[in-house]
């Protein structure tokens, strides 16, 4: 450690809600009345259960169609993947890499942080410490990002309405693609950055 | 193990200063008392004491270098203004339509609200409940609410209620994605560009500048009304 006193060596505790200095067994803030927790409750294993059901979300996500389009009778079903493709078979490169990473990049990058940051404070491992604290500001960051293919296809199934015509309605996919998205933000909620550090002192869960 | 004094915060212009000074350690009376000009870092736990900051400083955690806090840069008269600004801009951001497409004569327009009901379809509903949080609900609390705990603290008042509605704050600002909204409407009209006349609405211009407005009062700055309005524990 280099001189930095932790919160426990004082026997206080941050509030989440409001930044109070909480004693430390205190149970509800003093100030703003929520639930206090010297690290959060289960964190580890909350984390672990949120990120698995995201993971399982993702498969149908990606196989199951997000959009079905008739157009002038023809039909067709898109999934992310093949819309992606689409976009940049059509030349449109900027829009292909835009929704490739909101939907592909970010999603894979948010399970992999954090089962690494899951595995690496489960094996208390001191192991790059401050990049890994860094790493968890990232992913909370970019996390709520790939709402965007979910909004874009609610966009343009409202739009695209004229029947006979042209029609796009949206498909099972974009639920579990929600979900995913739903599930990666609640795994980053859930996980306790306090841990990483934890691995320095003895444990204080 | 003696705990050490709380290392003093440190700006952008000193990041790598002094970690600690010794002064002798607080005896537990004096350290409730101390604890109000504590600041604990919530990513690593560190303690350090709260100093002045100056305008557009901020100071970082010198263990995992998370920002601790930054100087306030806007006062709440200035807040509040902006959130009367906020509230009308979201009226016509809902109101009037984002997008209007023409084809082959037949012309058609979505608002926010529509594009809400196109996601509530048969098994897909729970969707459609996510994304009317995202983009209607949630923006909609935090202004509501930043309006009244504003207004009343612009007179000097505690507002009724005002623990639950800074509580209900921190917990929305996750789930606002008003930011998501606007770069998917830029993309849907691109989508659509290729086979269609698009034409982008008046809601997309609110919108826009809804979201700056969103940014800048939402933020986890508003905890200073805790401190400001001396909201103490009972």
């Amino acid at each position: 450690m280099n001189g930095i006193p932790c919160a426990r060596e004082y026997k206080v505790t941050l509030c989440h809600v409001c930044s109070y200095v909480c004693p430390d067994d205190a149970h509800e803030c003093p100030r703003c009345d929520s639930p206090v927790h010297r690290r959060k409750p289960n964190s580890l294993t909350r984390t672990w259960a949120f990120l698995i059901a995201g993971l399982i979300f993702y498969i149908p996500a990606n196989l199951l169609p997000v959009m079905y389009t008739t157009m002038l009778g023809s039909s067709s079903e898109n999934t992310i993947m093949s819309g992606v493709i689409e976009f940049a078979e059509g030349g449109s490169w900027d829009i292909a890499i835009l929704i490739f990473i909101a939907s592909v990049v970010v999603p894979c990058i948010k399970f992999l942080v954090l089962g690494l940051l899951l595995v690496t404070c489960q094996r208390r491992s001191t192991w790059a410490m401050r990049e890994r604290s860094r790493l968890f500001r990232f992913i909370e960051l970019i996390g709520y990002w790939s709402m965007l293919d979910v909004l874009v296809v609610a966009l343009v199934a409202a739009l695209v309405q004229f029947r006979g015509l042209s029609t796009i309605e949206p498909r099972l996919g974009i639920l579990f693609f929600g979900l995913v998205v739903v599930m990666t933000m609640l795994a980053a909620m859930t996980f306790d950055p306090r841990l990483i550090w934890d691995a320095e002192v003895e444990d204080v869960r | 193990m003696t705990p050490a004094t709380p290392a003093p915060m440190t700006d952008i212009s000193h990041r790598q200063a002094h970690a600690s000074e010794q002064p002798p350690v607080p005896a537990i009376a004096e350290t409730q008392t101390r604890a109000d000009q504590w600041i604990i870092c919530e990513h690593c736990d560190s303690v350090y004491e709260a100093m002045p900051l100056n305008k557009g400083a901020a100071a970082y955690c010198l263990r995992c270098a998370a920002i601790l806090r930054r100087s306030h840069r806007l006062s709440i008269e200035q807040l509040l203004a902006l959130s009367i600004a906020a509230c009308v801009l979201f009226i016509f951001a809902n109101v009037f339509p984002v997008i209007s497409i023409s084809m082959q004569g037949l012309h058609n327009e979505v608002t926010l609200w529509g594009s809400v009901q196109a996601l509530a379809q048969g098994q897909i509903t729970l969707i459609a409940l996510v994304a009317g949080l995202a983009i209607i609900l949630a923006p909609a609390l935090q202004i509501a609410l930043l309006f009244w705990v504003l207004a009343h603290a612009h007179r000097g008042e505690i507002a009724p209620g005002f623990k639950m509605c800074m509580r209900t704050l921190e917990h929305l600002r996750p789930w606002s994605m008003l930011e998501v909204c606007l770069l998917g409407i830029l993309v849907a009209i691109v989508k659509l560009a290729g086979m269609l006349d698009v034409h982008a609405g008046v809601g997309l211009w609110a919108m826009a500048m809804l979201m700056v407005l969103i940014v800048l009062i939402a933020g986890k700055d508003i905890r200073r009304l805790w401190d400001e309005l001396g909201v103490g524990p009972e």
